[in-house]
């Protein structure tokens, strides 16, 4: 199995405001009635985008000026709720490829970085910069680097943060961790059968 | 220095360090149900590979089923598919299914419990985040993703980082008409809805001590809307009690072993934590939230927050925010707002022991006009034990609706939905914008007694005094 390393997410971005952003809200329950991901991008949002009548309502994701984005701008503790990986998968399938927030719940950054979308963390204040710049000029090009921790759009660059962890696998292009889980087959039995319980 | 609980299951689990310093941590058990495991099964199959332990995978149905009509075809063609799907999954792999037809089907979080499957000193995941429920036992036990949920079925293991150990010691007495929902709901208020991220909540203290399984379960549970990915609670006589005896647990000579075991995992009296908080039991009330995050909390006694009394910007842009979305005038009393519907159940509230606590005061009691009063066992055997004690006639003489068991109005994803922006008195765990069904559906979260006073009464109010509690 090879997974490509990911050391740059280049593209151009679109903010969506809010404190504590819900997996409910990212995608609402009624559409994780399915059996695989493939059809989520629809339900991004969906109850923030649409009226009850199903029409848009004028939600950063649905203005022209930002489509095509492949960076979200969020707040603090983005994706905090349920466990459910449809909430990232939702995002990813409706193009998105990184998330720099102020924090993440913790299910949903490791379900994120397992998809090979990173997830990276900057103060309010540079996040309300980088979204200011980006509605001055939506064609700004905002470039996540994870080789030296840093966000750069324009002329400005700043630092952010993402665990060790998260960071090492992405780069080494272990962030699906599936082949080196099963490569240690012999190391599972032995630890299987040191626990009585098993 | 003595070694917490926590670290102990984690090094007995540890199966190795991965390249990016993650630890490979081993699976004792896995639940799953039909929302988070269709897709890890379909990836099972892309990579060719079958499910290696998989006496260690117990399923069953939860999210999706109607709790009035249950006769398949269920008129929703997509959970109808969904409960197919995860019926063709078990066959295939050989794994345990406690399906609507086994008299043991329920909420995940309470049939794991119920059937002696959750265990002190393991691991416990399932792609669901209130997995944190079974820490009531003293294992470890979180939610995962989809992906990991693949990760568990074909390796038994996951990549995991270890998190830091919060105590969390409620001392002193609760006082009457005080419940375990009130002391999660507290400590959520007290935290912040992110204070627990990187923690596992370690709970302790005299009120832990004293209560039951049923009681920690319910905090444990609601870990996860803390921040904290997971809670547990030291394995006790309290645990013992509850476990000999079912289905799953070690008998005659295995049990007295086991019980060895699960005791030697319990923290050392010298145990070191990377935090302590205390909280004095007597400064616990009856606790509402009043917004869309769980730690938009207050007593019910108190006022709902005025944003021009909020201490940052940040802090009065979400009191807006929220009080827009929930319609309610700030700086009034939370007591007196009326409401349009009452749900008791979920994985939080949805015990035997909430049922019976609930029937003892609503007996020749009627539900107000015009308020719509769902009562939803978390399980099946839970509904049996109920209709053997005669509370669901308590319940359905009341006005209540008594109904099967599953998530129900805990979250969209079965008929049992909110209309408009109805507000609902809510025994479940989160009152996220939309979580009941409605796009405006406004959700109060509070204790299963709390709820039955607003069903009762029509609106927000003190059960202490409505059921003369005291
Ligand atoms: S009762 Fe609610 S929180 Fe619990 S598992 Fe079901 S949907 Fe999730």
């Amino acid at each position: 199995m090879s997974i490509p390393a990911i050391t740059k997410v280049s593209g151009t971005a679109v903010y969506v405001p809010g404190a504590d952003v819900d997996t409910d809200r990212i995608i609402p329950a009624r559409f994780l009635k399915c059996v695989t991901f493939d059809d989520l991008a629809e339900g991004l949002f969906y109850d923030v985008r649409y009226d009850g009548d199903g029409k848009l309502v004028g939600h950063p994701l649905d203005d022209p000026r930002f489509s095509g984005a492949s960076i979200m701008l969020a707040g603090p503790n983005f994706g905090c709720g349920s466990s459910r990986e449809h909430a990232p998968q939702s995002i990813y399938r409706f193009g998105f490829r990184s998330i720099i927030a102020v924090s993440f719940a913790e299910i949903f950054f490791g379900n994120s970085t397992g998809i090979g979308m990173p997830c990276v963390c900057a103060p309010m204040e540079e996040i309300e910069k980088i979204a200011q710049a980006v509605e001055n000029d939506p064609s700004t090009q905002v470039s996540i680097n994870l080789e030296d921790m840093t966000v750069s759009y324009g002329d400005q660059v700043v630092p952010v943060s993402m665990p060790d962890s998260a960071r090492e696998a992405l780069l080494s292009a272990r962030w699906d961790p599936i082949g080196e889980l099963l490569g240690n087959a012999r190391a599972i039995e032995d630890r299987a059968a040191a626990l009585p319980y098993i | 220095m003595g070694e917490n609980l926590y670290n102990k299951v984690w090094n007995d689990h540890a199966v190795g360090t991965l390249a990016d310093g993650r630890t490979q941590l081993f699976i004792g058990t896995h639940l799953i149900h039909e929302v988070t495991s269709p897709q890890a099964f379909g990836m099972l199959r892309d990579l060719g590979i079958g499910v290696k332990f998989p006496q260690r995978t117990f399923a069953t149905v939860d999210h999706i089923v109607p709790t009035d009509n249950q006769q398949r075809p269920f008129s929703d063609p997509l959970a109808d598919a969904m409960i197919s799907e995860l019926r063709k999954n078990v066959e295939e792999f050989g794994i345990t299914y406690f399906d609507l037809a086994s008299g043991m089907q329920g909420i995940v979080h309470i049939v794991g419990p119920e059937q002696g499957i959750t265990q002190p000193g393991t691991t416990i995941v399932c792609g669901d985040s209130h997995t944190a429920t079974h820490g009531a036992f003293g294992a470890i036990a979180f939610g995962i993703g989809t992906t990991q949920v693949r990760d568990v079925l074909a390796t038994q293991t996951i990549a995991m980082e270890k998190l830091k150990v919060r105590r969390i010691n409620v001392e002193g007495e609760l006082r009457p008409g005080v419940y375990s929902k009130d002391v999660a709901l507290h400590i959520i208020r007290l935290l912040g809805a992110n204070g627990g991220i990187g923690y596992a909540y370690e709970y302790g203290g005299r009120v832990f001590d004293n209560f039951t399984m049923e009681e920690r379960m319910t905090v444990c549970n609601m870990s996860i809307e803390g921040g904290a990915r997971c809670g547990y609670v030291n394995p006790d006589q309290t645990t013992l009690n509850y476990l000999e005896g079912r289905p799953h647990t070690p008998k005659d000579a295995a049990w007295d072993d086991a019980v060895k075991r699960w005791k030697s995992y319990a923290s050392d009296a010298d145990a070191d934590y990377d935090d302590v908080v205390n909280i004095d039991a007597a400064d616990i009330e009856p606790t509402v939230t009043w917004g869309i995050s769980p730690d938009h909390g207050i007593a019910i006694s108190e006022t709902i927050p005025d944003p021009e009394n909020a201490n940052s910007e940040a802090e009065r842009a979400s009191i807006v925010e929220a009080l827009d979305y929930m319609k309610l005038p700030a700086g009034d009393p939370i007591m007196g707002t009326p409401v349009d519907v009452a749900f008791i159940g979920s994985c939080t509230n949805g015990r035997i022991s909430d049922f019976r606590e609930v029937a003892q005061h609503i007996k020749g009691r009627q539900v107000a006009d015009g308020v719509t009063a769902l009562a939803v066992p978390g399980s099946q055997i839970t509904d049996a034990i109920c209709k053997k004690e005669g509370i669901d006639k308590i319940f359905s003489e009341a006005g209540f609706e008594w109904r099967a068991a599953g998530c129900s109005m805990c979250l969209a994803m079965n008929p049992d939905k909110l209309q408009g922006d109805q507000l609902c008195a809510s025994s479940s765990n989160r009152n996220f914008k939309g979580r009941q069904g409605s796009p405006t559906g406004r959700t109060v979260l509070m204790s299963p007694l709390m709820v039955a006073a607003a069903a009762i009464t029509g609106e927000i109010t003190d059960a202490r005094e409505v059921f003369s509690v005291n």
